[in-house]
């Protein structure tokens, strides 16, 4: 069958700043991210939604980047862990948290934990053990066996709320 | 659609068509992308009950206040359906339109007899979700139709709903779940009963025969078991998978549906045991 590709024009806010792009429809948005904005935060981990390792927010809200058409985002607000941290040499309390109570080994994963936490925290500020494993329910780590990643959210909640 | 029959698939929240896609599972020669459409996104009272529409997020029904008040049963079930991240992005009408026999939405789609609103050039219709699931991934829509609405009607006085499932890890597909309304009559009867199980065929399945021992009965522990025991070995058919077999699955059919059961007609008849 013959491949029939449309190209389209886009502009995304990512991280505060409006790129406009020309691109393939069937262009991924992790492929968006990484390939045409040099966003390489973002991972691609599984590319069917399960792991969770591409996690970006649309307009506020933690979706996986790799079930979404770059196409789709056009006109819409994205932020990607680069996003996160206020300044150069300074880290945001999510990421602090996660060094300190070693919250990754290899840091595949975790681009994917902080960008699903962000909007978690912010809705829930004081969330019970049950409540932070469910939320991260729908991101894999191979490494830490969670039990870290529990303790570094608790460790980020306690710094944001200095 | 008209022009472009089966070759173009329409893309709603894309958490299903997208992965299929990625492992060019599918490979529709055209996408029509139904995000823009903010008509499609809204959930409103009709009737006492619920009217919402095909591209509300399900994290929107999720949280919305109408759908705790006019249907408890849905807001028991969407949080069980994926991931946050999932449920942030997917819709009502792709999920219930993608029709996966392991899904939730379409085995709560029977239980509540919801009623499907289409439309194409041709124009509207109606169709209710006990005839929208013809199998599996496969629905009475044509290829030219698309999925608008769904009506949610309201609960008659006295009754009661229960959704559970079991899956491996929370946010997993269910191995088994099953969605119950039961409706008493004064004397505290039953006088209605649906039984409608996920993951257990080759589509929502609603087990008729069982659902009907119960109609004139007394509820109590001794008939939800035999119920359990009718629906689980002789109406269910699951197909059974690496993450349980099919004794298993039957096995959870049966527990759940005690227990579902329990619970439904205690909310039915509030104050009684």
């Amino acid at each position: 069958m013959a491949t029939v590709t449309s190209t389209h024009s886009i502009a995304v806010k990512v991280n505060g700043i409006t790129y406009e792009r020309q691109i393939e429809a069937r262009l991924l948005l992790s492929d968006f991210l990484r390939h045409e904005l040099g966003l390489t935060g973002t991972h691609v981990g599984c590319e069917h939604g399960v792991c969770g390792a591409c996690t970006i927010l649309l307009n506020g809200w933690a979706v996986r980047s790799c079930l979404m058409l770059a196409v789709q985002a056009d006109g819409h607000e994205i932020m990607t862990v680069e996003g996160l941290s206020p300044g150069k040499g300074t880290l945001h309390p999510l990421q602090e948290g996660f060094w300190e109570a070693h919250g990754l080994q290899c840091g595949f994963c975790t681009p994917g934990f902080l960008m699903t936490l962000l909007p978690f925290l912010e809705e829930n500020p004081d969330p019970s053990e049950e409540e932070i494993r469910q939320a991260l329910s729908g991101n894999l780590c191979r490494c830490t066996g969670y039990q870290q990643i529990v303790e570094a959210v608790r460790l980020a909640i306690a710094k944001m709320r200095k | 659609m008209a022009e472009h029959g089966d070759r173009a698939k329409l893309l709603a929240g894309g958490q299903s068509l997208i992965p299929a896609m990625n492992f060019r599972l599918a490979q529709p020669a055209m996408l029509v992308d139904l995000n823009a459409i903010g008509e499609l996104q809204y959930i409103r009272e009709n009737n006492g009950g619920l009217e919402i529409g095909a591209m509300t997020r399900q994290r929107q029904v999720e949280r919305d206040r109408l759908v705790a008040q006019h249907s408890p049963l849905l807001y028991e079930a969407m949080p069980f359906i994926a991931h946050p991240q999932i449920r942030n992005r997917g819709t009502i009408g792709g999920s219930l339109a993608h029709a996966d026999p392991a899904a939730e939405l379409p085995a709560i789609a029977v239980a509540l007899e919801m009623q499907m609103q289409t439309r194409s050039q041709r124009g509207e219709r109606w169709i209710p979700a006990g005839e929208f699931f013809l199998g599996l991934f496969t629905t009475a829509l044509q290829p030219d139709e698309v999925l608008v609405a769904v009506r949610v009607p309201r609960l008659p006085p006295r009754t009661g709903w229960a959704f559970m499932e079991a899956a491996r890890r929370h946010g997993d597909y269910a191995m088994m779940g099953v969605a119950t309304v039961v409706t008493l009559d004064e004397d505290g009867f039953c006088q209605a009963a649906r039984l409608v199980y996920l993951n257990a065929g080759d589509g929502p399945v609603n087990a008729i025969r069982a659902a009907q021992w119960l109609q004139g009965e007394k509820p109590g522990p001794s008939l939800y078991e035999a119920v359990a025991e009718e629906a689980s070995h002789n109406e269910i058919a699951p197909l059974g998978n690496v993450h349980a077999s099919v004794s298993f699955q039957r096995h959870l059919a049966r527990v759940l549906t005690q227990r579902a059961l329990g619970t439904a007609f205690q909310r039915a008849a509030p104050g009684e045991t």
